[in-house]
């Protein structure tokens, strides 16, 4: 009976229904989305700069990884001081540079990374292997897509290019033995690695005991912001950067981000508060007659709360899945047009789906949406019967 | 008064209902008192705005006198909080009003079903009694139709179902002829007699003559009083 009288007042006024059913859906949605934007490039910054598990970043003084183009020297003392520590699990030391790539359609160029394969940790392989001998190389798809090769194939590569001489140096030929992804690079960015003393070689004298940056793995149980200081103290010519601080400093970066989609976040739940509430005192308004003859029959205060109190519900009930679907599509249409920003990281989402907070907030919606029918339809249940029923026209 | 005491449905004592309207006092009750006893019926009639509704609606716990008191089959109803008094409307009497007051969304049957529903009477038995109620006022083939689709006449006999489902002490009605034409007017007048010789206690507020000759006994109301009290003829003992 009670279920009956709820959605007849639903379906009597269908297309308003229809309306609110969609107003919430929206709201959800945005609410959904700000969720997942106020949380999404945090987490998945924390999960990129913990993935590897290095706790520690070791680069020229003064700078942030791969600010500059500054490099450390007498790089392999350091890194034989740092691994003889009991507390380091494994020291992976990082030369940074370019490769250029004669092809048919001009010379292509990619990043390059010199590394130790047995402890690097700046890529994944998707397929194939690791270098193992000197003069292996292994690249991302996009360098792979622009050079037009793949594992098994022999690329002749250079590690400078002089401008004025239009001549290449440092050129070697390398087999390509791996397709990788690059973890803290973006999708379209060409790169590739090889094994460092390879890079070093083809640079130079000058490189030959260089690296850009070192990334320190600790023993389980380490105190990494106490050994950030130690090192620190031990080698005053390098700056020492913690996970955590540079976690620290990517949420500074993003604090206005966050404050923005909270703000934006709340707004989305109010609209939808309000909308819901705007509709459950209307409904409980035009019933006003209707409720007055229940009470004088003897229906109690309660189940006319109820009866308001459903329909909501069953709005919500229909609104909330819908906006879930809404605010999903929208979140990975977005997060593609995010995407292109140049220079983010394969791995970096913006909008990231966690599901306690996005539980909590779409909880914290229909929640709203359910209560907003008690207070109208209590108000409407306690009016004088007799002085309501003289007044109110119904039937 | 001279009815043994058991036998008073209703027992009325100096009621008085004043509105404040503004700065202004209304007076639509000045102390009435009167009784009903068991299986009577009684038409009320006056005047527009002599406070014939004013008085049942405090018959029929959806308003509260200003002072005086009113009992209902022994129990005193003019304090009751919200929550007894929903009780007692639910259990104790039953409404019928002028303008119908079906909900539109529910069938015929349905609507009887309401206040069994509410009283706890549930599924196939509540269904059972509701359709007995109906065929009782003439309507049964009509359960399934909603007000939108009934006459005036097949609404306020619903209406009339819907008043007696719980088997009330009393059956109140305010102008239950008042949105009928004549010949629909008879069938009801037909209708509260049978009710009022099934044993039905029945208190009507009436303009319609014909209703009000009905009645065993008339109560003639002006400006908040009650001016004249008497028992049909055929009736006097
Ligand atoms: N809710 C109310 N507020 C103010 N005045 C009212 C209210 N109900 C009734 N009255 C006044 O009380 C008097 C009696 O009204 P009512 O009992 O409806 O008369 P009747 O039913 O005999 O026509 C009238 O003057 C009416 O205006
Ligand atoms: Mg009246």
């Amino acid at each position: 009976m009670l279920l009956t009288l709820a959605f007849a007042s639903l379906v009597r006024h269908r297309a308003r229904t229809i309306l609110a059913v969609l107003g919430v859906a929206v709201s959800a949605g945005m609410l959904l989305d700000m969720v997942m934007l106020s949380t999404g490039m945090r987490e998945s910054f924390r999960s990129l700069l913990l993935a590897q598990g290095f706790q520690l970043r070791l680069a020229p003084k003064g700078t942030l990884p791969f600010d500059t183009e500054a490099t450390i020297r007498d790089a392999d003392s350091l890194v034989a001081l740092l691994r003889a520590r009991p507390e380091v699990e494994r020291v992976s030391p990082v030369l940074g540079g370019q490769l250029h790539i004669p092809t048919s359609a001009g010379t292509v160029t990619a990043a390059a990374l010199g590394v130790e394969s047995s402890v690097q940790g700046d890529y994944e392989l998707v397929e194939g292997r690791a270098p193992a001998a000197a003069n292996e190389l292994v690249a991302n798809d996009a360098t792979l897509r622009a050079i037009g090769k793949g594992i098994g194939d022999t690329v002749s590569a250079a590690a400078g290019y002089d401008p004025q001489l239009r001549g290449l140096s440092g050129v070697r030929t390398l087999r390509i033995v791996g397709r990788v992804r690059f973890v803290y690079m973006a999708a379209e960015q060409r790169g590739a690695s090889l094994p460092l003393a390879t890079l070093r070689a083809m640079q130079g004298g000058e490189a030959s005991d260089r690296i850009s940056l070192a990334m320190v793995r600790l023993r389980p149980r380490t105190d990494a912001e106490a050994m950030r200081t130690e090192v620190g103290r031990l080698l005053p010519r390098v700056t020492v950067i913690s996970t955590a601080e540079a976690i620290r400093q990517v949420d500074e970066r993003l604090s206005y981000f966050r404050q923005l989609a909270v703000i934006l976040g709340a707004v989305s739940l109010i609209v939808g508060f309000l909308l819901v509430t705007t509709l459950m005192t209307v409904s409980v308004n035009e019933r006003i007659g209707e409720i007055a003859v229940m009470r004088a029959i003897g229906v109690r205060r309660g189940r006319i709360v109820a009866q308001i109190v459903i329909e909501g519900a069953a709005i919500m009930a229909v609104a909330t899945p819908v906006g879930l679907g809404l605010g999903l599509v929208t979140a990975r249409y977005l997060n593609s047009i995010l995407a292109r920003f140049p220079g983010l990281p394969e791995r970096i989402d913006f909008f990231l789906f966690q599901p306690v907070a996005a539980w909590t907030a779409l909880g914290l919606l229909i929640a709203s949406g359910i209560l907003s029918g008690v207070y109208p339809s209590w108000r409407g249940a306690s009016l004088a019967i007799a002085t309501t029923l003289r007044q109110e026209a119904v039937g | 008064m001279s009815a043994p005491r058991v036998d008073a449905i209703v027992e009325v004592r100096d009621l008085v209902r004043q509105y404040r309207m503004g700065e202004e006092l209304v007076q639509a009750l000045r102390g009435v008192s009167f009784t009903v006893q068991r299986s009577e019926y009684v038409a009320i009639v006056g005047p527009s705005g002599c406070g014939k509704s004013t008085l049942l609606n405090v018959l029929g716990v959806i308003d509260r006198p200003t002072s005086g008191t009113v009992a209902i089959g022994g129990e005193r109803v003019d304090q009751l909080s919200d929550a007894r008094a929903t009780e007692f409307r639910l259990r104790r009497i039953g409404f019928v009003f002028q303008r119908f007051y079906l909900m539109q969304a529910l069938t015929a049957r349905e609507n009887v079903e309401l206040p069994l529903a509410e009283a706890g009477l549930g599924g196939a038995a509540r269904r059972e009694r509701a359709r007995a109620l109906l065929e009782y006022v003439g309507l049964g083939r009509r359960e399934s139709h909603r007000p939108s689709q009934l006459s005036g006449g097949e609404q306020q006999r619903v209406a009339i179902a819907r008043a007696l489902a719980n088997e009330p002490a009393l059956l109140l009605a305010d102008e239950p002829t008042g949105e009928l034409d004549a010949r629909t007017g008879a069938e009801m007048i037909a209708l509260f007699r049978r009710l009022n010789a099934d044993g039905t206690t029945i208190v009507v507020v009436t303009h319609d003559e014909e209703l009000a000759r009905a009645a065993k006994r008339v109560v003639h109301m002006r400006d908040g009083s009650i001016v004249d009290d008497r028992r049909a003829e055929a009736d006097r003992r």
